[in-house]
């Protein structure tokens, strides 16, 4: 009784195929919502059905704007996540371990945190000018203001007795900060960047926005402007997969290289 | 009896600890005066939040005394040193490594690594028990064997004095006697000296030689209880008159100074 060590977490074995098809099910009642919505005559004209949807692939492939409106937002958006990470890594040290450091940056990150950054995308391009550098420059500030604090909560909360406990056995600074700090920091450092990802994706319209020649994004906004909902529709979707198939990747990784820890984070 | 001819281990002398702590200063340890024998097991009890802490870990060097000294093999402490280890009562573990990568860890501190450092740590594990789950993480465990591996851990860092701060505080009452039989058994093979922190008087007795009993606001100690009852000691120990004498002895005493804080 209360014994709280004894957690497993059961029902594990088995349960793959039963995932594999609950994720079936929610397949096809997605698809089940989308032909219905295309069908009803309220939102018909902005849900073109399945077929229609896909078979736009083809056409935007032969217009050659996928490629490049993919490559395009992966560039502003891998570079302005890449960005974002470098610099609120060791933000995020200075933060846990300096207190003056803490206490300037720590209101102004909550501050702009909750600006979205849609509004601040024109002051933006009034400094950077158009092109590609705002985009990286929006996509940085998103991202690096989500992955500051997370690292930064993660490493103010590590177990002050594990420290201890090092020291104890004749570690160093340097070993500490190597052999405890850094593992102890590490699942912080992935739920960041699986964050980070996310917001750099849900950032990549505003992003966008700064009068980019090419892009998701961007392309998205001009379909709306001809009222082409069909390849609309299917950009939409196009960046669904990529955020999703990120988050799994990051997942994996969080689960291979920080499998030890007693519980995991959602 | 605790030998007044035995070489002196660890000394206190007079240290005074005081916390800066938001409604002022909080005097933790006031005058602490108490020498440890070498080889010699003592136990600690006291009211919650009396120092008893606040003492181990200045014994440990992890805390500076704000006055007074701590002595250990002669040498002031200064900080945190081979000759001390410390069993905490979190366990402690680092749970991104193995059983046996945890025991290692003071180990390769030390500079000693590979197959000595292994063949070391096994010995560890082996004494408590643990040898299946050399290749477990420390979530894989329970709480008691946690503790288990904690000890191993600092026994294999071959320290000449052992801290521990209830130890056996967060386990069930089945486990906790069972780890205090094998805290004695090794103590007996391995000569080390302890400093042994616990809530429970009756562990406290079935432990220590010497039983330090401390008083709260400011702390210090108020007495200390010779144990005359010879090892081994087991769970008949804790019927015999003399165990239940002094258990009476020593729980009128905390008693007492639990009325105090209260009031
Ligand atoms: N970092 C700190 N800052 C301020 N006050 C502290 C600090 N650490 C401990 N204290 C105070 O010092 C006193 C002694 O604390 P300590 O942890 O040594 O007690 P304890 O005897 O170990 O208690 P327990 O039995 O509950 O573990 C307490 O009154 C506590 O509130
Ligand atoms: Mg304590």
């Amino acid at each position: 009784m209360g014994d709280k060590s004894l957690t497993k977490n059961g029902g594990k074995q088995g349960g793959k195929l039963m995932s594999r098809i609950w994720l079936l099910i929610s397949l096809a009642v997605a698809l089940g919502l989308w032909t219905l919505l295309s069908v009803l005559p309220q939102t018909a004209r902005s849900f073109p059905n399945v077929i229609v949807t896909l078979s736009q692939i083809p056409v935007v492939i032969e217009r050659g704007i996928l490629w490049k409106d993919l490559s395009s937002s992966l560039i502003s958006v891998g570079a302005g996540y890449a960005l974002g990470f470098v610099i609120a890594l060791p933000v995020a040290i200075l933060m846990a371990w300096y207190k003056p450091v803490r206490n300037i940056i720590e209101p102004w990150i909550q501050f702009i945190r909750n600006i979205p950054p849609l509004a601040y995308v024109p002051l933006i391009v009034i400094a950077a000018g158009v092109g590609r550098r705002p985009q990286i420059i929006v996509i940085t500030i998103a991202t690096f203001l989500i992955m500051c604090i997370t690292m930064y909560q993660g490493i103010i909360n590590i177990d002050e007795t594990l420290i201890k406990a090092a020291r104890v056995l004749g570690a160093r600074d340097k070993d500490i900060f190597i052999r405890v700090l850094a593992p102890a920091s590490l699942p912080f450092v992935l739920t960041a960047i699986r964050l980070g990802a996310s917001v750099a994706l849900t950032t990549l319209i505003a992003a966008e926005s700064t009068g980019a020649f090419a892009g998701l994004g961007m392309r998205i906004r001009s379909f709306n402007n001809n009222f082409e909902t069909a390849p609309m529709l299917l950009y939409i979707i196009i960046i669904g997969v990529i955020g999703i198939t990120v988050e799994k990747i990051i997942k994996l990784l969080e689960r291979k290289l920080t499998g030890w820890q007693e519980k995991r984070e959602i | 009896m605790a030998g007044e001819e035995r070489d002196i281990k660890v000394h206190i002398d007079n240290v005074k600890k005081t916390y800066m702590g938001r409604t002022g200063e909080v005097v933790a340890l006031n005058g602490v005066n108490l020498d440890i024998a070498d080889n010699e097991f003592v136990t600690v009890v006291g009211p919650s939040g009396c120092g008893k802490s606040t003492l181990l870990n200045i014994i440990a060097g992890l805390l500076e005394p704000t006055s007074g000294t701590v002595t250990c093999n002669g040498k002031v402490v200064t900080g945190t040193g081979p000759d001390r280890g410390v069993v905490f009562q979190q366990y402690a573990l680092f749970p991104w490594l193995t059983v046996k990568k945890n025991v290692m860890f003071g180990l390769n501190m030390k500079g000693i690594k590979g197959e000595e450092a292994e063949e070391i740590a096994m010995k560890y594990i082996k004494m408590v028990d643990l040898e299946k789950f050399v290749n477990h993480y420390p979530k894989e465990l329970s709480g008691g064997m946690k503790q288990r591996v904690a000890i191993a851990r600092a026994y294999a860092a071959n320290p000449e004095v052992l801290l521990m701060d209830e130890p056996f505080g967060a386990l069930d009452a089945q486990t906790r006697t069972q780890l205090q039989q094998e805290l004695l058994d090794t103590w007996e093979k391995e000569m080390k000296t302890c400093f042994f922190i616990t809530h429970d008087v009756d562990e406290a007795l079935i432990l220590g030689q010497r039983v330090v009993i401390m008083s709260a606001r400011p702390g210090r100690i108020k007495d200390i209880i010779d144990v005359d009852i010879p090892y081994p000691r087991d769970q008949e120990t804790k019927m015999s008159p003399r165990f239940l004498e002094l258990k009476n002895l020593i729980w009128s005493q905390v008693y007492q100074e639990y009325l105090e804080v209260r009031k």
